[in-house]
């Protein structure tokens, strides 16, 4: 049974998590992700979760407490942002390396420096390669399903799983979020039983690899990733039996027959979508393809929903001296389709509908060149 | 009290095969350690000379459940374990008794280890914290750590015209536990061993956060590889390092030498130090150290 | 030269059984090795737990050593309380 809820995108997560009801819980705070920790210290503390929550002195032992607990056989979730992300990254690897099943919830805000606690993607962007994968959610909706769904992908894949919202922009607006029954959600994520834990095997975990054994362990994990393609959708197919909703890898909206199209992930894709609106009305056929599963990439289907169309992908991070993320793995994706890359949005500056509808301008007057153009940033 | 034999004829935890340099004492260390307990155990490890040389895959020297994560987090990963143990304990899904304990060199410990140290000690965490201190970044050739004597000859404090070893003095990582406040804090040494099993048992059996700093004399302090229990031994019999225990805030000094012998005899076995032999205003400098840190740990001890 | 497992044969994650080191014999590089006096020897136990290579320990009453880890460190005949253990050479 479904309960709609007002809640802003930090509780959806922190909901989410208080259903799956992990074992630990490390938590460290940092804006604008620290919402979801206090809501789930306060379902903690009122017996509405029965996790146990460990305030470590930092997200570095954070994601160590993780690997420790999740190595031990325990469920383990957390959520962090922006710095604290990347001050956990040498440890992401490590997770990834040792396959295990953590889920973190990351609440995207921009790098220092300069010092900044608003919205932008180029913390998450920047562990793209760190074998996690990556979901990103629109609103708070997504954000509630995407980390049910993460929880399952994770122990199936035996891969962790990073589940993004934007700060501010999600994180602390209400919307209504539809919810299911906590016994729901116990029957979907079901036990966790793990292969090998350090409580129940005398087993060896994070030996040192030399050059004769280290590349297969790797090919290893990517042959997880690959497979953790098929299995989103498998278990995206189970979600839908108890939501009602569609999942994929992305959502097109008005893609099918359109010939100008915007790609972007998170908020601005709600943006997107008035813009596709306001384009259709005048008789322009915009469409939005929005990503939500950015790893593992799933390009072939990518390649197929833009086939034909005059592309502008939007990156709320720069990746510089280099094609911002998004866009590189559009362009990876196609085969001679013209794309012109935008980056928005970096700190926090806010993205307008007429901003994109501007996009799909350049897009209909054939403006498309290699340079990154730039939307709201003042030339 | 236990014997060697007792020890001896417990399953070894920790098992022959491993890299470790021939003569190192750091793996009867931590036989002696895991032998303190009959309970099961699960061991964390920091990057460094113990975890690298006893786990290359695809051969592992642990024979209970182990687990390295990286070079900072020993302790921070054994709080994981031990969560996880709380949390699955509670549930029912667990039902034996275990152990934890985790292992890190004087660099994985005083230097980049020290936040998560000091985090999981703060928490409470039910574990003990073994640092074996070599007294610099050994696995990777002898690099000077926070834990290098004051005049110690490394390759990154080495002896030239200009400087000559170390500038500073050690810090003093187990008074840093001590201010903790955590149930058990104790120095140790290899060349005491009765003394060390004896801190061992204590640790495990303390209720809460445990730390033993060991003194692990190395090879590349300048010595023979048979030596090192014996310049273990001189290093507490000068002072240098002192058998100690606090427990609950209370003192107490487990060996006060007889014969206390000076500084300059600990340090002539040890060429990382032959520069000091004719240097008599070092050598002045640190026999005073030595001596202000020991009247202050005999006036420790007598406080109430 | 042993055939090395494909990472279709690897367990996962590096995940390594314990005391599985004991394949490694580490004694091939030694110069010296210990030879006990077993009529001196008291029995103690002591160079048994100093062992670095763990591979000292008692068969039928007597003290034997492993010679497959030996490194031939010197440690036992070192801290030996009666010195009944010499350091002999172990090759030219």
């Amino acid at each position: 049974m479904k309960t709609k809820i007002a809640m802003t995108g930090a509780q959806a997560a922190a909901e989410a998590m208080r259903q799956i009801n992990p074992d630990v819980v490390p938590a460290y705070p940092i804006t604008p992700q620290t919402p979801i920790m206090e809501t789930f210290a306060h379902f903690v503390a009122n017996k509405k979760a029965d996790s146990e929550l460990t305030r470590v002195e930092s997200e570095h032992s954070a994601m160590s407490v993780a690997v420790g607990a999740s190595a031990a056989g325990a469920r383990v979730m957390t959520a962090t942002s922006s710095q604290g992300l990347i001050l956990m990254s040498e440890i992401l690897p490590i997770a990834s390396g040792l396959r295990l099943p953590i889920v973190m919830n990351i609440v995207n805000r921009a790098l220092s420096a300069p010092l900044n606690i608003h919205c932008d993607h180029s913390d998450s962007m920047a562990c793209k390669d760190f074998a996690w994968v990556q979901i990103y959610s629109e609103n708070n909706q997504e954000v509630y399903d995407n980390t049910l769904l993460a929880q399952k992908l994770a122990e199936k894949a035996e891969l962790p799983v990073m589940v993004m919202q934007d700060g501010f922009i999600t994180s602390h607006c209400v919307e209504e979020v539809e919810i299911l029954d906590d016994e729901e959600v116990a029957e979907f994520v079901g036990e966790y039983n793990p292969e090998f834990s350090l409580l129940k095997d005398n087993i060896t975990y994070g030996a040192t690899e030399l050059p004769d054994y280290y590349f297969e362990t790797k090919r290893q994990q990517a042959d997880a990733m690959e497979k953790a393609k098929k299995e989103f959708i498998e278990v995206a197919s189970e979600l839908s039996k108890l939501t009602g909703k569609e999942y994929g890898y992305f959502e097109e909206y008005k893609l099918a027959d359109a010939e100008f199209a915007v790609v972007a992930v998170n908020s601005s894709a709600g943006t997107a979508k008035e813009a596709v609106g306001s384009m259709r009305k005048k008789g322009k056929k915009a469409g939005l393809l929005k990503i939500v599963l950015f790893r593992p990439f799933p390009y072939n289907e990518v390649g197929i929903a833009l086939k034909g169309k005059k592309i502008a992908v939007l990156d709320r991070s720069e990746s510089f001296g280099a094609i911002p993320p998004l866009c590189a793995e559009i362009k990876n994706s196609l085969s001679g389709e013209k794309v012109q890359s935008y980056v928005y949005g970096l700190g926090g500056r806010d993205l307008t509908v007429q901003e994109i509808e501007s996009a799909f301008d350049d897009l209909m007057k054939g403006k498309i060149d290699n340079k990154t153009k730039y939307l709201g940033l003042r030339e | 009290m236990t014997t060697f034999k007792e020890i001896a004829l417990k399953e070894k935890r920790i098992v022959s095969g491993h890299t470790m340099c021939p003569g190192c004492i750091v793996p009867p260390i931590v036989r002696i350690i895991l032998a303190a307990t009959d309970k099961e155990v699960v061991a964390a490890c920091a990057t460094g000379c113990l975890e690298v040389a006893t786990t290359i895959y695809p051969r592992s020297s642990w024979n209970i459940p182990f687990i390295h994560n990286a070079f900072e987090n020993a302790a921070a990963t054994i709080s994981g374990v031990e969560e996880a143990y709380t949390a699955l304990r509670k549930k029912g899904k667990i039902k034996k008794e275990i152990k934890f304990i985790a292992f890190g060199g004087d660099g994985g410990s005083y230097d980049i280890g020290l936040q998560s140290l000091s985090g999981a000690a703060e928490r409470g965490h039910d574990f003990v914290y073994v640092c074996y201190d070599n007294e610099g970044y050994m696995n990777t050739g002898n690099q000077r750590s926070s834990a290098t004597p004051y005049g110690a000859s490394t390759t990154t404090s080495p002896v030239g015209s200009a400087r000559k070893g170390k500038q500073n003095f050690r810090k003093d990582l187990t008074e840093i536990m001590v201010a903790h406040g955590i149930p058990y804090v104790a120095q140790a040494s290899p060349s005491h061993p009765f003394d060390l099993f004896m801190k061992a048992k204590k640790a495990f059996e303390a209720k809460g956060p445990a730390f033993i700093n060991v003194l692990a004399p190395c090879a590349q302090w300048g010595i023979k590889q048979d030596e090192a229990v014996e310049i273990a031994d001189k290093a507490v019999k000068s002072c240098f390092w002192p058998l100690y225990e606090v427990e609950n805030g209370k003192y107490k000094i487990n060996l006060k030498p007889e014969k206390k012998i000076s500084v300059g005899e600990f340090a002539e076995t040890q060429s990382r130090f032959k520069h000091l032999i004719h240097d008599n205003e070092m050598l002045e400098k640190i026999q005073k150290n030595i001596d202000e840190k020991w009247n202050h740990l005999i006036n420790l001890e007598m406080e109430k | 030269m042993k055939k090395l497992k494909s990472w279709k044969e690897m367990k996962k994650a590096g995940l390594v059984e314990p005391a599985s080191s004991l394949s490694n014999k580490t004694g091939e590089w030694k110069i010296f090795k210990p030879v006990i006096d077993h009529k001196k020897c008291i029995r103690c136990f002591k160079c048994v737990i100093y062992c670095p290579d763990l591979c000292i320990f008692e068969k039928d009453e007597k003290i034997e050593r492993n010679l497959d880890y030996c490194k031939g460190c010197g440690l036992c005949a070192k801290v030996c309380p009666v010195k009944c253990i010499a350091m002999e050479r172990a090759r030219k």
